[in-house]
């Protein structure tokens, strides 16, 4: 029996001294001798083709970079390969990369005069009339429409998602530097290994080696997933060409204007009732505005579809997903990747079944929760650690909500509840293809755990080393974490999809297990005094009992799931039309709190986050490109925008992860959101989209009855 | 230019309408201070110019003329405030922390819930939520 010291104690940060002394060091605080500041020269319509470039500046100490000087392919590689480095001819959005400069001074680099001759085309802006899919998915459960033909009732919706910017508090930076023949680049990167694959992929066999550092990293959200990429290739570009440094910092226009963002969908539900209120029938229609690129779109289409019934049991369902080409910037992975948007969709939906036929929404969702043993929409049976009655109950009782609900009847206030759940690590057998590595080596005081998951501000470092250090039965202290750097650390895969604790976690414990063994009596840094350097690789193992179907999505869609229910408290004001939250409750099951506090932190963090996609966060785009790209028209929540947020952890241990943990990084980010409209429609106002700021909420209150 | 810097006279030639903000990062070399947006809203350039916190982004360096600055740099590393944003993980991602922390100190001795809410307003955090901030702050005082 492993004795807990370090798992489930909220140990000292290991990075909490560099963040509150200001020493913490992020590329943009990086200087290189010689280095110089790059630019990004970009397109300015949205579809079109570009006939010409013209300078009207002296290029002395200038270096300029287009398509025609990338030494391989002309890709920013991912999924579908489809997106250049930089345009040659075509351009699909606006911000498009097309010429690079860089230039010692900064200055004389933002002030050079350049000019882009594009000849403009006809673009697509709605994806429901895009020509273009970039996938779809469908997933088929039982006999819809026997299902709906036993039908009492059906209800039918349509919801509706807007674009989110994920507005990390550190813009995007990256800083290339020619060395040894090669190629490094720092950044501020989620993932260090896709930049490594892109790099390779533009600097062909010109560049011997490629190698990614990720420096300090402020914030991520799935924004610094795979667009940083494209920007390494830029920044390298440029140093590969002038032969020195080059540094690549996006100012707050710049990456608000040109990054990913949240895909923007659209939800449809037909769903089927018996009399009394057990879900009978489920067709859910999504449709994903992919942007003009395919970026991750199929992978966000795939956990939305799956989470798109919402954690309820229905015999026959139905789930048509599509994601759509348009001409705007491309959207990426944001926390959450899809089953934000279609959570919200299922779970407004669900408000409007429960008043439709005037059932209480706790016990309509009481009925049809998941319990363990019932199948999801793609068949996976549901194990005993499924918390969802018990999130729901506990949230409900610990908010009042059926007091309050019958104390705000008629009032400026509101209350409302929104269930959800979300799938840790990678879809289906997404797990298995990454084939993840971590490496546990011993030193002179201890051990060192080297991986590529990334500290972005979620606690990867200390919750890694927490693991590492009880499954030695070591203190917390003796465990080091490597940096992630790809000349260093085998690949854990990326730091995503709430895979970094569970996934990466349980690869540490089991490889520090096999350590334990090979030490007998002593403690690693006697083995090493004794013995010299012992280095053990662990790669990742599915659980055996997981199958899955990538053709007709049937399976084991996820090892596990974390569960949660959201209770947000509103008050409208009847003047500006204004919702505030006033309150939220959060009760989130996630297996095991390996370090409470940064648990809570990331729950708090997330909800915040959905508080903002659900009320304040409006993309404002016009001609295809943001019109608000900054922070004084693109506002996310403030100290005095954010309520009292009241957070409740459980814990039901999944067998396969480290001590019984289970993904969170995402969880808190799906249910903010539904909450909060389920909350405006007590107030009597039909809103079935987000963000509900107060123009949409003063239109749809004008038009409810 | 002269002024007080974290307790140091400097004297730099620099021009008038440089922003302190980069004169503090690249002339200085103290990086502790951030650049989130250069339009005043996040509040990651704050540092405290005779005791008042101001987004470094918008001021000239002119501006300080003969007036104290300090930056995060200036509380050394042991300021009981740093030690609480530790213990109660106020930091994640830590790029706003040192603008919080600055603009913290502002708030007075013992401050109330709402006292630190409106004080704050002007940094934003997109990883905490702001609770565990207000942990830290009701911590350290």
């Amino acid at each position: 029996m492993t004795m807990l010291n370090a798992v489930g104690q909220s140990v000292p940060r290991k990075d909490g001294i560099g963040k509150a002394t200001g020493q913490a060091r992020y590329a943009d605080d990086l200087r290189f001798p010689g280095m110089l500041h790059g630019r990004t020269i970009r397109s300015t319509i949205p579809c079109g083709r570009l006939t010409a470039v013209r300078f009207d500046f002296d290029p002395t100490g200038f270096t300029v970079v287009d398509h025609r000087d990338i030494p391989g392919w002309n890709v920013v590689t991912l999924i579908a390969d489809d997106q250049p480095c930089l345009v040659e001819r075509e351009i699909r959005h606006v911000a498009e990369p097309v010429l690079l400069l860089a230039h010692e001074n900064r200055e004389a680099l933002f002030g050079a005069p350049v000019a882009l001759e594009e000849e403009p085309a006809e673009p697509v802006f709605d994806p429901e009339r895009s020509p273009t899919t970039f996938k779809t998915i469908l997933i088929e459960k039982g006999d819809l429409l026997a299902g709906f033909a036993a039908a009492d009732h059906v209800v039918e919706g349509t919801y509706r998602t807007g674009h989110q910017e994920h507005v990390y508090i550190e813009p995007q930076a990256v800083i290339a530097v020619p060395e040894d023949g090669g190629m490094t680049v720092y950044g501020s990167i989620q993932c260090p290994f896709y930049a490594h694959r892109a790099l390779a992929v533009i600097l062909g066999d010109l560049v011997a080696r490629v190698r990614v550092i990720q420096t300090e990293t402020g914030g991520g959200f799935g924004g610094k997933e795979e667009y940083p990429s494209g920007i390494a290739a830029h920044a390298a570009l440029l140093a590969l060409k002038s032969g020195r440094p080059v540094k690549l910092v996006y100012d707050r226009v710049e990456d608000m204007l040109a990054t990913t963002k949240r895909h923007p969908a659209i939800v449809r539900h037909r769903t089927g009732l018996s009399r009394d209120g057990r879900l009978v029938a489920m067709d859910v229609e999504v449709i994903l505005d992919g942007g003009a690129y395919q970026t991750l779109s199929a992978v966000v289409l795939s956990r939305g579809a799956i989470h798109a019934a919402g954690p309820y049991r229905c015999d026959n369902i139905r789930i048509a997903a599509r994601a759509m080409f348009t001409n705007t910037p491309p959207n990426g992975a944001f926390r959450g990747f899809g089953a934000p948007q279609t959570q919200f969709g299922v779970e407004v939906h669900m408000e409007r079944i429960a008043e439709s036929l005037g059932l209480d929404p706790v016990r309509l969702r009481e009925r049809n929760l998941l319990r363990p043993g019932d199948t999801t929409a793609t068949g996976q049976r549901v194990g005993e650690d499924c918390a969802a009655l018990e999130v729901l109950r506990t949230a409900v009782r610990r908010s009042g909500f059926r007091r309050k609900r019958k104390a705000y009847a008629g009032t400026a206030r509101g209350i409302g509840l929104a269930m959800y759940w979300h799938g840790s690590g990678f879809t289906g057998s997404g797990e298995l293809k990454l084939a993840s590595r971590a490496t546990i080596e011993l030193t002179a005081t201890g051990v060192r755990v080297l991986t590529s998951s990334t500290e972005i501000g979620q606690g990867t470092r200390t919750m890694h080393a927490q693991i590492v250090a009880d499954a030695l039965g070591i203190p917390y202290e003796q465990v080091e974490v490597a940096l992630p750097d790809t000349g260093v650390v085998p690949d854990s895969g990326p730091t995503v999809a709430s895979r970094t604790c569970m996934v990466v976690g349980r690869i540490l414990q089991r490889t520090a297990e096999e350590i334990r063994a090979k030490l007998g009596d002593l403690t690693p840094a006697e083995y090493f005094g004794r013995h010299g350097p012992l280095a053990v690789t662990g790669q990742y193992e599915q659980p055996e009992w997981i199958r899955w179907d990538e053709i007709d999505y049937r399976g084991d869609a996820y090892a596990a799931y974390a569960w949660g229910c959201d209770v947000v408290e509103v008050e409208l004001d009847r003047d500006t039309w204004e919702v505030r939250p006033v309150r939220v409750t959060v009760v989130n099951e996630i297996g095991k709190a390996i370090h409470p506090a940064l648990a809570r932190g990331q729950v708090e963090g997330g909800t915040a986050q959905g508080l903002g996609y659900a009320l304040l966060e409006q993309v404002v785009m016009r001609n295809g490109a943001m019109a608000n790209a900054q922070l004084t028209n693109y506002i996310i929540p403030t100290t005095l925008d954010t309520p009292k947020l009241d957070v409740v952890l459980l814990e039901h241990p999944y067998a396969g992860g480290p001590f019984g943990a289970k993904g969170l990084g995402e969880l808190p980010i799906d249910g903010p959101a539904p909450a909060v409209v389920n909350a405006i429609r007590q107030l009597g106002i039909d809103v079935r989209g987000i963000p509900a700021v107060p123009e949409a909420i003063r239109e749809a209150a004008c038009a409810s009855p | 230019m002269r002024f007080t810097l974290n307790a140091r006279e400097v004297e730099l030639n620099v021009a008038p309408l440089a922003r302190l903000l980069d004169v503090l990062r690249e002339d200085c070399g103290l990086t502790g201070t951030k650049e989130g947006c250069g339009e005043g809203e996040c509040g990651a350039c704050t540092v405290l110019v005779d005791g008042d916190a101001v987004c470094a982004c918008l001021v000239p360096v002119a501006q300080v003329e003969g007036a104290e600055v300090v930056t995060i740099e200036g509380l050394g590393d042991d300021h009981p405030l740093q030690r609480a944003f530790m213990d109660e993980v106020g930091a994640q991602c830590g790029i706003c922390t040192p603008g919080m922390i600055l603009t913290a100190i502002t708030l007075g001795p013992r401050p109330s819930l709402a006292k630190i809410r409106r004080g704050l307003a002007g940094n934003l955090c997109r990883c905490t939520g702001y609770e565990a901030i207000y942990r830290a702050i009701h911590r350290a005082s």
